[in-house]
């Protein structure tokens, strides 16, 4: 049993941290009061623009040609969101839709500019992160051989965003002006908030992250980009749900998720776990998630203005 | 009115996008779109195509704009063609009848599987308040996952990733009509398809139901002051939203091609969104635009064939379309402005000419 | 330095329409100046621009002598203006001091200080004896405690103008009381005040100077002291104004709606009403009076059919309607004049003769076997709007949202009277309406009362309740606290069991 947990564990957080990042995103976006759908296409793009810009790097200088390929895919990400940000603040667009054409934009494009670059819509990289002991933290009794063995180094990076992501939001200036913009923007305007500037911070903060998510896949466990995120920018967003947005309930969230998959993948490799017919294990986050959204509609802490457009002067 | 002109608007500044984006690498756009529109039009062979390519873009349009109508966002027009057409190729594939009785059976079993897959939604949103895309997200991906484990397992094709090929009793392709436009795969779906959009808006405008739905869907508290049922509105507005993505599924899965691939899903269904919003939620709106949306996708062939531009150039020109139908509010507001200046002037000189 | 503010010929429009025209006003240093106009003339736009929320199109503004700009409110706090908005802009989920420093916060380093900010308001809040507790989220104090956190704020930000934006509606007499001496304290001290409000009584008790606006442009500015109600009231209207209602003394007839006991769970699952009884009778209006918040609306969702309550009985002309779904209240003969017009009354994106069916869309004439029958339904409309003088641009087929405010609830009414009801009931009917159109949905309702229907009126406005009520039920905390008759009562004694207090314990 222990070797059956000690072994997916690796997997599962390998699997976690994409998502984790990537509704760290969605929480900033709709903390200041914009719902953002749109997670899944920057992920694309994040991945696009990390595994393009990898492949022109990776020869001349291959470590680092990782890092710039991170770089290049939160500058994209925060780039591309901008789209969503005017049209939700500017335009008072419908948040949602603005969030579906980000989607749609998105797998086109970077598909698009993939056939004309390789000719094939799919990008694979040489090489990606290769997983590595924490030194002082793997000898840590059970929690060193789960966690930090088999790790890697991006994981720690996004780790270590989490933890600032938490205290930028509850303990510093700005996170209660954004926070306010998420609850009650005019009360943040008659404060003298600029509510704009704070939302559009956010939705780039989205961008960002959710950006880097996909560049995370690219370098650790896929090494390749077809088009799609497999539905994990969706995912991202139930996490936040689930997680009733705060950043450690979606880390929580998201671990669930990443656990669950982990095991629908592994199932069938796994005795005692191949009797259990695969399409459960497959649909099961699904249907948890569903389950979960039941049990927490009564009690919801959504932001309470996220979603609508902000109406400068309303009383 | 107002509403056709930003929808031509956004068309308009979608194609002059693609047209930018064919030039920034290195092709002809004036070539590009000869090919694009001649590759869906060129004979009458490919018209038949370009129409049969715009039928499940047809059901999946009315589908998220009859869910629009009453304030809801189905994003899960995908799962529900999958399942609808999932069931229906089901069914074909296991009853022996004879055609006229077979392919009216699997219809109605479409419409009533993709119908089953948003009734849950519906009734999470309107008892629990459950948002409706992230549950009908959820049960996509659970459609798929059903389709990927029970194909291989009951309905195998020659391949491991495909179901048997339907027999011809149970297509939706009938001979005269293939045989009509030259041999292209168009089937009785284009007519279901008419007749859909006929009776959606009948049912849109002329009916109680439809008045009730769109009273929920402006104004839910309002709706429920008056006394009318909110929840069965909403439920009932999913379910037959689900039930025409489901036809969606039957038009594709069982005419367009005549088996069903797992692993996918059906990216018509998002494209309903697109075309939903092009056609302002419009029952013949939409039919407008999945048949320009038939055009650009029937056509990318031939131009990637000819000029050798990646046929991912519609859905990327589809994608701005909706971007730019998103922000239409600015078209809508400088329209506004325009005609209430007017009014105003009129109404400034009628008080002059009264005082 | 006479004025320490001052707003001189001040301009704004907004699209179709001149919100303030050449608008002077000049505030002393140490007055408690108030803002008198009725509803929509243009009191709220002017102090936005003070307050920096608007810009002028023409006109200067003066502070200390100096003019200055008003950019937004970041300015205007840093000029010691401040203010105190009718609608509150708080956060529901953070505590009051948070409230209090959002947008101003003491930093400790990267952090934000709650600590030493709570103590300066505790401070405050004694010295000014508003009794406010720094840590309590804004969602668990009262409506009355919200307020003091909204004065609060301003004085954090040592304001020394002060902008009241009708501060009383959410208040109960003794409340209202409470806040006209906190007012007096503030002016002892040397803040200067604005008073934006409609109730002149509240302009006797407390302002020096008063300066009336009536549809954007200026009347005139009177000393208090020397200008009676009467006065004024003629200065914001335009005319005239009486201030009762033409009321026949009738017979009554049977009774037609009896609530027993009734309890009903409120938002938060607490009794929001408490063990409430109550007869109507054909021929009367009864009047529920009380402050906001106090069960009124609790009470009237649950005999609509909005809310179902949690113990106690509904009859409705002799059947037990307490499980009825709305629909079937609707049928049996109870009509509703919500609170929120555009909330609840109409689909503002239907027209209005789609709106005048709302409630009977599905019946014959309007609808044949599911088919909606177009001309029964224009025929219905346009009756409405002849017989309830509904001005609407393009007749039955203007949408709703074109339609004026008042012009809206006129229609909302009349699609309630054509139900003929047996018992209708009307919630803050003339809520945010002209001087006009009150007085003619006043006509209409005693006509209805007149007609022998039973009328159940809730309202805010203590005046509209002892006008037009035959008897007057006193809703305190979710409690029936009495019912009086309206002739044998006056504005104290409602006051009083408006807080709380039984008939009985009136005694000083």
């Amino acid at each position: 049993m222990w070797q059956l947990i000690s072994g997916i564990f690796p997997y599962a957080i390998l699997y976690t941290i994409p998502l984790l990042i990537t509704a760290l995103g969605g929480l900033f976006s709709e903390r200041s009061g914009i719902v953002n759908i749109g997670l899944e296409g920057l992920m694309v793009i994040g991945m696009f623009s990390c595994a393009f810009t990898i492949i022109q790097l990776q020869s001349v200088m291959p470590n680092l040609a990782l890092w710039i390929g991170l770089l290049a895919g939160v500058a994209a990400g925060m780039l591309f969101s901008l789209l969503h940000a005017f049209a939700s603040i500017n335009l008072s667009a419908n948040q949602v839709i603005s969030g579906t054409a980000i989607n749609m934009m998105a797998g086109a494009i970077t598909v698009f500019l993939a056939r004309n670059i390789t000719g094939s819509g799919n990008i694979r990289i040489q090489r990606g992160f290769t997983p590595n002991e924490v030194p002082v933290l793997s000898d840590i009794p059970i929690l060193g051989k789960l966690f930090f063995t088999n790790a890697y180094v991006t994981t720690l990076v996004i780790l270590l965003i989490l933890l600032l992501s938490s205290f930028v939001l509850y303990k510093t200036p700005f996170g209660l002006r954004l926070r306010a913009c998420g609850e009650n923007p005019q009360a943040a305007e008659a404060a003298g908030i600029n509510v704009r500037r704070m939302r559009y911070i956010g939705v780039l903060i989205s961008g960002a992250f959710a950006a880097l998510g996909g560049a995370v896949i690219i370098v650790t466990y896929s090494g390749e980009f077809n088009g799609s995120a497999a539905g994990l920018g969706f995912l991202a967003l139930a996490a936040l749900i689930f997680g009733q947005w705060r950043p450690f309930g979606v880390l929580g969230a998201t671990f669930f998720f990443g656990f669950a998959s982990t095991v629908a993948n592994v199932s069938q490799v796994i005795p005692e776990l191949k009797v259990i017919p695969p399409v459960i294990l497959q649909t099961f986050p699904y249907v948890v998630t569903l389950i979960a959204l039941i049990i927490f509609s009564k009690s919801s802490q959504a932001p309470r203005a996220a979603g609508e457009p902000f109406d400068s002067g309303k009383r | 009115m107002k509403n056709a002109i930003v929808s031509l608007l956004a068309v308009l500044f979608g194609l002059i996008a693609g047209a930018l984006l064919m030039a920034v690498t290195g092709s002809n756009p004036v070539a590009g779109y000869t090919y694009l529109f001649e590759g869906g039009l060129k004979s009458i062979e490919r018209i038949g195509n370009t129409l049969a390519t715009a039928t499940p873009l047809i059901f999946t349009g009315l589908s998220v704009a009859f869910a629009f109508r009453t304030g809801l966002f189905n994003i899960g027009a995908s799962g529900q063609m999958l399942f609808g057409g999932f069931c229906a190729t089901f069914v074909g594939l296991t009853l022996d009848l004879p055609k006229a009785i077979l392919v009216p059976v699997v219809i109605v079993v479409g419409f009533v599987a993709g119908a089953l897959w948003a009734f849950l939604p519906g009734l999470l949103k309107a008892k629990f308040n459950v948002h409706e895309v992230v549950s009908t997200i959820m049960l996509n991906w659970t459609a798929y996952w059903v389709v990927y484990n029970v194909v291989p397992a009951y309905l195998k094709g020659s391949y491991e990733t495909e179901s048997r090929p339907l027999p011809p009793n149970a297509q939706l392709r009938m001979g005269w009509l293939s045989d009509l436009f030259g041999g292209s795969y168009i089937n009785l779906g284009i007519f279901l398809g008419v007749l859909a959009v006929i009776a959606i808006a009948f049912i849109i405008d002329r009916t109680t139901l439809g008045y009730e739905m769109k009273a929920v869907g402006f104004n839910r508290h309002a709706a429920e002051f008056a006394g009318m049922a909110v929840d069965r509105n909403i439920v009932l507005a999913m379910v037959i939203s689900g039930g025409l993505a489901g036809l969606g599924g039957v038009a594709q899965y069982m005419g367009n091609a005549i088996n069903i691939q797992i692993g996918h899903l059906p990216t018509q269904g998002f494209d309903g969104i697109a075309v939903a919003l092009l056609g302002a939620n419009n029952p013949y709106g939409v039919l407008l635009a999945a048949i320009f949306f038939g055009l650009l996708y029937s056509g990318r062939g031939y131009m990637n064939a000819m000029v050798g531009i990646p046929p991912e150039i519609s859905d990327t020109i589809i994608a701005i379309i909706i971007y730019f139908a998103a922000t239409s509010i600015l078209i809508e507001r400088l329209i506004s402005r325009l005609l209430r200046k007017r009014r105003e002037k009129r109404d400034a000189n009628a008080e002059s000419g009264r005082a | 330095m006479e004025h320490i503010v001052e707003m001189l010929g001040i301009r704004k429009e907004f699209p179709g329409i001149v919100a303030n025209d050449n608008v002077t006003l000049q505030l002393r240093r140490g007055e408690i100046h108030a803002l008198l106009g009725e509803n929509g003339a243009g009191k709220s736009t002017l102090m936005g621009i003070l307050f920096g929320m608007y810009q002028p199109d023409a006109g200067v503004i003066k502070i200390r002598g100096k003019e200055t700009k008003i950019a937004n409110p970041n300015v205007a706090n840093d000029l010691g203006i401040g203010m105190v908005h009718q609608h509150f802009k708080l956060v529901h989920n953070f505590t009051v001091t948070e409230n209090i420093i959002l947008g101003n916060e003491p930093r400790k380093g990267l952090l934000y200080d709650t600590k030493s900010a709570g103590k300066r308001i505790a401070e405050l809040s004694k010295q000014y004896g508003l009794n406010v507790d720094p840590d309590a989220k804004i969602e668990d104090i009262s409506v009355g405690m919200q307020q003091r956190v909204e004065i609060l704020k301003m004085l954090y930000r040592e304001a020394e103008v002060l902008i009241f934006d009708e501060p009383t509606a959410v208040l109960t007499p003794q409340e209202i009381r409470d806040l006209m001496d906190i007012m007096k304290s503030l002016k002892a001290e040397g803040k200067s005040i604005i008073l934006i409000t409609h109730k002149l009584k509240e302009i006797k008790a407390v302002a020096d100077r008063c300066t009336v606006i009536r549809r954007g442009k200026l009347i005139g500015t009177v000393d208090v002291a020397t200008t009676s109600e009467a006065e004024m009231a003629k200065m914001m209207v335009g005319r005239d104004v009486s201030f009762t209602v033409d009321k026949a003394k009738i017979e009554t007839g049977d009774t037609v709606l009896r609530i027993d006991s009734l309890t009903v769970l409120n938002n938060k699952k607490v009794p929001g009403l408490k063990s409430f009884s109550l007869d109507v009778r054909r021929g009367e209006i009864v009047g529920i009076a009380g402050v906001e918040g106090n069960g009124q609306t609790e009470l009237v969702e649950a005999l609509t059919g909005l809310r179902k309550p949690e113990s106690g009985t509904i009859w409705f002309n002799g059947q037990d309607i307490t499980r009825y779904p709305v629909r079937r209240r609707i049928e049996s003969g109870i009509a509703h004049i919500p609170e929120d017009r555009q909330k609840r009354g109409l689909v503002l994106d239907y027209t209005v003769e789609e709106n005048m069916i709302l409630e009977v869309y599905y019946r014959a004439p309007y609808a044949k076997r599911g088919l909606l029958q177009r001309n029964e339904i224009r025929g219905h409309a346009e009756r409405i709007i002849r017989d309830f003088d509904v001005r609407a641009g393009e007749g039955a087929a203007s949408k709703a949202r074109s339609l004026s405010g008042g012009n809206q609830q006129k229609a909302i009414i009349g699609r309630e009277v054509e139900l003929d009801p047996l018992l209708l009931i009307a919630v803050q009917p003339t809520r945010g309406l002209d001087v006009g159109s009150i007085e003619y949905i006043h006509k209409r309702l005693v006509e209805q009362r007149n007609k022998g229907k039973a009328v159940l009126l809730v309202s805010l406005e203590l005046d509209e309740v002892l006008g037009l009520s035959d008897r007057i039920a006193v809703l305190n905390n979710g409690e029936l606290i009495g019912i009086v008759n309206a002739a044998e009562t006056n504005e104290n004694e409602i006051g009083l069991m408006m807080a709380g207090i039984g008939k009985e314990a009136e005694s000083r």
